[in-house]
């Protein structure tokens, strides 16, 4: 399993044609407490950069974009709920949502961890 | 109403937004206000923690450890909130009532020393230039305004003030609200006496009333008032004394310092309007459901800015009206969004979010007024979805003001 990060502060964790998409540590800490995460549809058709979902802080809505094409397989029905599991848990249990790649390529333009760090340090 | 889209905004650049005139995260880097000045206390929000932001032409700290967890400690304890940004200025000469009196609806003549009146500057066509407390000190009149518009403030009553007025920026002083059910005894605790042996002492201050105090050689202007719906004190104090007091106060178990982030989420559910997003120019005091702030002897004589128009709107209501709303589920609405009745649209949010008091979202925004009472079913557009909503009374909890029985 490899995990990519965007300049958008998404990531994608990728297990065979599988990846499941979250926002970064970073992201959760600059967005504040969050209160209601609106996540795309089972079987949503997704592509690269649209924005398809939105999380929302006590004082900020932010968009989510995916980070590959393909088809959305799962939400993570836990935030309805528990929306604080991407501030707590943002790299696992508050992941959220799992998509299942058209093209594979799409990752290579992301980041691994080790670049991602750099580049929120330079934030 | 403000033209204020609630944008949804990028993950990146990753500057959280506020309905505190922080631009959206999908606005250009150019438009973020740029910072010109630097409050008294900077280094010391950034030494507990704060993060700042731009606001007003200053950084200021939008939160500490989160705004939630400093909301829910402000109702709970005794929050301390920096707003030196903020406006104080003193309006002092031989007819100073009747001349702010021309500017603002307030029966200032008859506003006794050490209280306090909630007002509105209005301009010459009934909207509201900035709404403000003004203080009866005495020996002059001590106004607060908001730091957003401050400069204008200052600008419009150097135009309009008789020149036999003086007015005073008293931009060497700091000013704190210390807000919450603990605030009394928190301030208590640091043995504030009366600048004057005759005045009143710290305990017997009610709710909108003011005084000069003492804490030990460095003087304070103490006000029972704030902008959470809590009891509290709003503490004007001169700069060079801030870090010491702010320490003093934060000192104790029951203080901890509070963000705007926290500031704005309190004063929305305590129903209270934000200038430049509920009230602005373009609203009048009747819309805007701030008619109280028109004082009896003004309605009878006039004579204040856009008096006929406000007074016919008074006597025949306005045609909108600004009202709360709960809203279902946990989706916040936020300035801008468009609110109907049916295929109608009625209205428009001026602000809203998350209310961690509340538990769910909660918006101010101004309605068309045949869809203002209470209960009224109401749908809010939010990214294409409509939210369920109801008009409710403010504030959507209680006031706990500390208001002296009359003797």
């Amino acid at each position: 399993m490899t995990t990519y990060f965007t300049k958008d502060h998404e990531w994608i964790s990728v297990d065979g044609p599988m990846g499941t998409v979250g926002i970064t540590d970073y992201a959760q800490e600059q967005l504040g407490d969050i209160t209601f995460v609106e996540l795309p549809g089972e079987g949503d058709s997704v592509s690269k950069g649209d924005s398809v979902s939105v999380v929302d802080s006590v004082k900020a809505a932010s968009d989510v974009y995916t980070p590959v094409s393909g088809e959305v397989r799962e939400a993570n029905g836990a935030l309805a709920d528990e929306p604080e599991l991407v501030n707590t848990k943002p790299e696992s249990d508050g992941w959220l949502f799992k998509v299942l790649l058209s093209d594979a390529s799409e990752l290579e333009g992301l980041m691994d961890e080790a670049a991602y760090k750099a580049y929120v340090d330079s934030l | 109403m403000t033209e204020g889209a609630a944008r949804v905004a990028r993950l990146q650049p990753l500057r959280p937004t506020f309905a505190y005139g922080v631009p959206n995260l999908s606005d250009t880097e150019s438009e973020i206000p740029e910072v010109s000045d630097m409050l008294p206390l900077d280094a010391w929000h950034r030494t507990h923690g704060a993060r700042m932001v731009p606001f007003a032409g200053y950084a200021m700290p939008i939160q500490y450890e989160g705004i939630i967890a400093e909301h829910t400690w402000t109702r709970e304890n005794a929050g301390l909130f920096d707003v030196s940004h903020m406006g104080q200025l003193e309006v002092s000469g031989e007819g100073a009532a009747e001349a702010l009196e021309a500017l603002m609806p307030g029966d200032f003549s008859a506003l006794k020393s050490g209280r306090i009146r909630y007002t509105l500057l209005l301009d010459e066509h009934g909207g509201i230039l900035d709404d403000l407390m003004v203080t009866n000190r005495g020996d002059a009149y001590y106004l607060v305004v908001n730091g957003a518009t401050k400069w204008d403030d200052i600008g419009h009553l150097r135009e309009f003030l008789p020149d036999e007025i003086t007015l005073t920026h008293l931009d060497e002083y700091a000013l704190l609200a210390l807000q919450g059910p603990k605030a009394a005894d928190a301030l208590a605790k640091l043995g504030l006496t009366p600048a004057f042996p005759d005045m009143t002492e710290l305990t017997d201050l009610g709710f909108m009333q003011a005084g000069p105090f003492m804490w030990g050689e460095v003087p304070l202007g103490v006000s029972r008032s704030g902008y959470t719906g809590e009891d509290g004190f709003e503490i004007s104090v001169r700069a060079e004394d801030v870090v010491a007091l702010a320490d003093a106060l934060c000192a104790l178990d029951e203080v901890k310092p509070i963000g705007l982030g926290a500031r704005d989420s309190l004063r929305l559910e305590a129903g209270l309007p934000l200038y430049g997003h509920d009230i602005t120019e373009d609203t009048d005091p009747v819309s805007a459901d701030l008619g109280f702030a028109i004082s009896k002897r003004r309605r009878e004589e006039g004579g204040f800015p856009a008096a006929e128009r406000i007074l016919g709107l008074l006597a025949n209501g306005a045609d909108t009206k600004r009202v709360g709303m709960t809203i279902e589920g946990r989706m916040a609405a936020r300035e801008g969004a468009a609110i109907f009745a049916g295929n109608e649209q009625v209205g428009q949010v001026t602000s809203g979010g998350f209310a961690p008091s509340v538990g769910g979202p909660i918006a101010m925004g101004y309605v068309e007024v045949e869809y203002t009472a209470p209960g009224t079913k109401l749908q809010i557009e939010v990214r294409s979805k409509m939210l369920d909503a109801t008009v409710t009374d403010m504030p959507f909890v209680p006031h706990r003001y500390f208001r002296k029985k009359k003797a």
